[in-house]
């Protein structure tokens, strides 16, 4: 699925034509099997220890997601998801509440898209956590505790269950059942649209940019009368 | 009708326009960059062929991998010397200012935005940092942001966002003897939980801020993030424009005037209307610690731990996984918890005045045997006032080290790491599990002068009485 590749496509450098968002990314589907990380108020120091901030690129991050929660101080590995080869190939991670909450750091969402997760479903995300997924195409979307309860166990269940989200629809279904998602409308309408690469949409309007920066007393030195 | 907030007035001063998204597009008065965030969105900017459409709104320092002990170029870990080759290289390639090592002005980017008079009311303020709020003690608004966003900055001058709701925070009355601003702040948490902020601006006001010096109402803002907002205010008034008279990058003699009619116009009106109000007693704040693993997860020094049968079933999970990391009892008293090592430094509270009162706490006294303390000025112009006034030969005589300036143990990026299960009594602002460096180390934030009491008897400590106990 290129959507939700960080990369960057080739066309981007290629003249003004590409800067525009006439190339959308539509992001409608994502389906495939799942992998539960049980727990609220997972933090992104949790998901990507800071140690691994000091990385220059984003290259390597999905070797590092929730590392300390995976392996001990010796590098023997802990009991966690994402050590369980039951799981692997999981492109939709399911999580509880408040997940991605702590610092605002990139690497968080760099992590889980770099180890192969295309959408987060979950009870409750925090903000900076989801605009940083939503601008690299990752959906973070809103089931009840109820519905994320069930979820779980049946991934747990059965790794090999096929679940799909439809962000067209807002259904996620599973076994047959279709559940209705909760998206944010700012979200859903960037994914859905492909105007989630928000330096594409702003770059079209640099002339508004300079516009209103000359209006603004600071960006002139406080010039003139007040 | 009623009035409008500051919130209001800046947020619409600074629109671009609308985006296909819903969003806004909002004009970024000023960037701060530093080294560990921003070299993946010069990459970017470079694999897509775009320039830095403002350089001159941009300022780069380094401080969160900057060695605190010997600053020598190369530094010793190779990893730090490529992030700082990195900032030097961006910062020369797309004509950004840059404070590096050795600078007078380096510092942590939270202390030198302000220090150096960049950090002005009225202005939105953008950093790679979530502790970015900090700079809302001056009437800005301040957003932490990622790196996606900070490209965005750097291409567009730019971000595209979403309004948020505004909360009125009063903290009316007068604080007790030896009660800080970080108390403030970890009461505010407590009460409204760390995800009470979601959503939201948190305006803070009342008599108690009011009296506030600048650098308090910075320690206030600068953990707004840790009670879920994303940015926190105090209107500016004349304590701010005393503040930023005469530093290096603030306006100058007419200009200065100038801008003063400006920063009060952007104030909130008296009669402004807020979504919300929340009033806080200042006299019922006491010097406060946390037992667990959010920063909301606080009590006063004289109370007991909570009990997780006590608490809320959405507290109780949260309570329980603290107590297993944190090996601490449940309902036993916060005073007498045992630490091994005792930081006073980061963005929340390294300035001078957190120094002076530090070191007036400590002096002719002695840190116990057996802990490690330190302490990190923020900025290098805080160190160099510091000695200037014998600060550093006080915490050396009590046992403590005196380093340069940098983030440090706020998130041990550098080699200052607690080892193994230390528990460390720390000033700065997050209390995660692995903050400071091991993944089993065990973090209790409260304020420079409680982190004293602690580091000189080796236990938590009312500062009330370990400074009244004083010969
Ligand atoms: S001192 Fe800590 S919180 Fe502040 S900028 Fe540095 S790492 Fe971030």
């Amino acid at each position: 699925m290129t959507a939700g590749s960080a990369a960057p496509r080739p066309s981007a450098s290629g003249g003004p034509a590409s800067l525009t968002p006439a190339d959308p990314m539509r992001l409608s589907e994502i389906s495939g099997t799942a992998i539960p990380v049980e727990g609220n108020d997972i933090d992104t120091d949790r998901i990507i220890p800071a140690r691994y901030l000091k990385e220059i690129t984003f290259t390597n991050m999905g070797e590092y997601a929730f590392y300390d929660e995976r392996f001990e101080e010796s590098g023997a590995p802990k009991t966690h998801s994402f050590n369980d080869p039951r799981y692997a190939g999981a492109s939709i991670l399911i999580v509880n509440k408040n997940f991605g909450c702590g610092s605002s750091r990139e690497h968080a969402p760099q992590a889980i898209l770099r180890s192969g997760i295309r959408a987060i479903v979950g009870e409750s995300f925090a903000e900076i956590f989801a605009g940083n997924c939503t601008v690299l195409g990752i959906p973070t979307v809103v089931l009840s505790a109820e519905e994320i309860g069930t979820l779980m166990s049946a991934v747990k269940q059965n790794p090999k269950l096929r679940i799909r989200v439809s962000l067209a629809e807002k259904t996620l279904t599973c076994d047959g059942r279709t559940l209705a998602l909760q998206v944010p409308d700012t979200v859903w309408k960037a994914l859905t649209e492909g105007t989630w690469d928000s330096t594409r949409l702003m770059l079209a309007n640099l002339d508004k940019v300079r516009k209103t920066a000359a209006k603004l007393p600071y960006l002139s030195g406080f010039a003139g009368a007040a | 009708m009623s009035g409008k907030t500051l919130y209001r007035k800046v947020w619409d001063a600074h629109v671009v326009g609308r985006l296909p998204t819903g969003q806004t597009q909002v004009l970024i008065g000023l960037h701060l960059i530093h080294e560990v965030t921003s070299p993946q969105a010069f990459d970017m900017l470079r694999e897509q062929g775009l320039k830095v459409a403002f350089p001159e709104r941009t300022v780069a320092t380094v401080d969160h991998i900057v060695p605190t002990k010997n600053q020598g170029r190369p530094f010793e870990d190779d990893q730090a010397e490529a992030m700082m080759s990195a900032l030097e290289k961006n910062a020369r390639e797309f004509g950004i200012r840059l404070f590096g090592v050795g600078d007078a002005r380096q510092g942590i980017v939270h202390v030198i935005g302000p220090e150096t008079g960049l950090t002005q009311p009225g202005m939105t303020v953008a950093c790679g940092d979530s502790h970015t709020s900090t700079h809302g003690a001056f009437g800005c608004l301040a957003w932490g942001i990622g790196t996606s966003q900070i490209k965005d900055v750097l291409a567009t001058q730019s971000l595209a966002m979403s309004e948020l709701r505004v909360r009125r925070i009063n903290v009316n009355g007068a604080l007790g003897r030896h009660i800080t601003a970080k108390d403030v702040i970890l009461a505010i948490i407590r009460k409204l939980g760390v995800k009470g902020g979601i959503g939201h601006a948190y305006e803070y006001g009342g008599s108690a801020i009011d009296r506030m010096s600048m650098e308090e109402r910075m320690s206030i803002c600068n953990m707004s993030i840790e009670g879920g907002a994303r940015i926190g205010y105090v209107n500016p008034d004349e304590t701010t424009f005393a503040y930023i008279r005469g530093r290096e990058f603030s306006p100058k003699d007419g200009a200065f005037d100038r801008a003063v009619a400006y920063w009060k116009s952007t104030a909130s009106d008296s009669n402004a209307a807020y979504d919300d109000v929340v009033d806080l007693d200042a006299a019922s704040i006491q010097p406060m610690i946390t037992w667990g693993i959010t920063p909301g997860q606080a009590v006063g020094i004289k109370e007991h731990l909570p009990r997780p049968e006590d608490l809320s079933s959405d507290d109780r999970a949260g309570a329980e996984l603290a107590y297993r990391h944190m090996g601490l009892e449940p309902g036993r008293r916060a005073e007498g918890i045992p630490i091994d090592v005792a930081f006073i430094g980061s963005c929340t509270n390294s300035r001078i005045s957190d120094l002076r009162a530090a070191a007036a706490a400590v002096k002719g006294k002695k840190v116990a045997p057996g802990v490690r303390a330190l302490v990190v000025p923020g900025s290098n112009s805080v160190k160099r006032q510091a000695e200037a006034e014998g600060l550093d030969r006080i915490f050396r005589e009590a046992g403590f080290e005196w380093r340069a300036a940098g983030c440090s143990m706020c998130l041990a990026m550098n080699p200052d790491k607690l080892k193994g299960r230390e528990v460390c009594a720390s000033s700065s602002n997050r209390n995660f599990i692995g903050r400071q460096g091991s993944p089993t180390g065990r973090t209790i934030l409260m304020s420079p002068v409680m982190v004293v009491a602690a580091a000189v008897n080796g236990k938590l400590t009312d500062v009330r009485e370990f400074v009244e106990a004083s010969p």
